[in-house]
């Protein structure tokens, strides 16, 4: 495959696209890592949200 | 399961934890089959191998306006029916909007270099999209900078539905409006204008862009929703300490 004279602009959005996309998969990925990280130590510290505290003190 | 059950956050997140992976992986397939086609597709006879930009720049397009699309429904579910999944939607929405515009604008400038001699021109097309990035900036300036979630849900649902005025200014300004930009040629009365051998790849790297977008999508509701939990669980702690 011959990318002719224009190759450098070819690669470069290639190369802009696969950096934003990547960007944004890590982003997300470390948001939920770091969500899942606090709502655990929240847990482990006995704290708990409403809901689950009505599930609880029903009978 | 009804689809009114979505409703329910922890149902969502159940439905989100199964769904993903295969949403992942479909999305990994359908990406690596529209790459080896694009590798495969033949130059265009003006825009020799150039034409490979297309293949990021029309999902990229599309997949900025499509995320206003979506901000603009959950807009519509926040104000009318204060579905409580509908502010999660559209927060979520915003980034992976803004990054699609992004990528939309930046191919575009590269596009243009070679072929129009400038990296841009202040015609209604490029404008008409920087203004959607503008817009998406002042999306997540809204939603980053409120420590209450409830306080920017309100605004961002208003300011996502003035902004959806610019939808079809994007779309249809190549025909109201003298411009450098080519005018419509995949969406358009009379069928698509492209070669069979140039338009396959590009519908199936728009396929593979837009499960890209979902699967982002439902991951940042995902984070969302536990983002709000931590803040009602931490609230929840302020406030039996201070009993």
């Amino acid at each position: 495959m011959s990318l002719g004279q224009h190759a450098d602009f070819i690669i470069a959005s290639y190369a802009v696209t696969a950096l934003v996309v990547a960007a944004l998969i890590g982003w997300i990925a470390a948001d939920y890592a770091a969500q899942r990280r606090v709502l655990g130590d929240l847990e482990q510290r006995g704290v708990t949200r409403r809901s689950q505290r009505a599930k609880g003190d029903t009978p | 399961m009804a689809v009114i059950d979505l409703a329910n956050p922890t149902r969502f997140l159940t439905l989100v934890d199964r769904v993903l992976p295969w949403l992942a992986g479909v999305t990994a397939l359908v990406f690596a089959y529209g790459l080896y086609r694009v590798v495969g597709a033949p130059d265009d006879y003006q825009q020799g191998a150039t034409v490979k930009i297309m293949y990021l720049h029309v999902p990229g397009a599309w997949l900025g306006m499509m995320g206003w699309g979506v901000m603009t429904v959950a807009a519509l579910g926040t104000l009318v029916w204060r579905h409580p999944l509908a502010d999660v939607a559209g927060k979520a929405a915003a980034p992976i909007g803004a990054a699609f515009t992004f990528i939309c604008l930046a191919t575009g400038m590269l596009w243009g270099r070679p072929m129009w001699g400038t990296y841009w021109v202040w015609d209604a097309r490029l404008t008409s999209v920087l203004v959607l990035f503008l817009l998406y900036l002042g999306m997540l300036a809204l939603y980053w900078t409120a420590d209450d979630p409830n306080r920017s849900t309100r605004a961002a649902a208003i300011l996502a539905l003035v902004g959806a005025v610019n939808i079809p200014i994007i779309k249809f300004s190549v025909d109201w409006w003298n411009t450098l930009h080519q005018p419509a040629s995949v969406v358009r009365m009379g069928g698509a204008a492209i070669d069979s051998s140039i338009l396959v790849p590009l519908l199936i790297m728009t396929l593979a862009f837009t499960l890209l977008f979902f699967t982002l999508h439902f991951a940042a509701m995902r984070n969302e929703i536990l983002r709000r939990r931590v803040r009602s669980m931490r609230m929840m702690q302020a406030r039996e300490s201070d009993t």
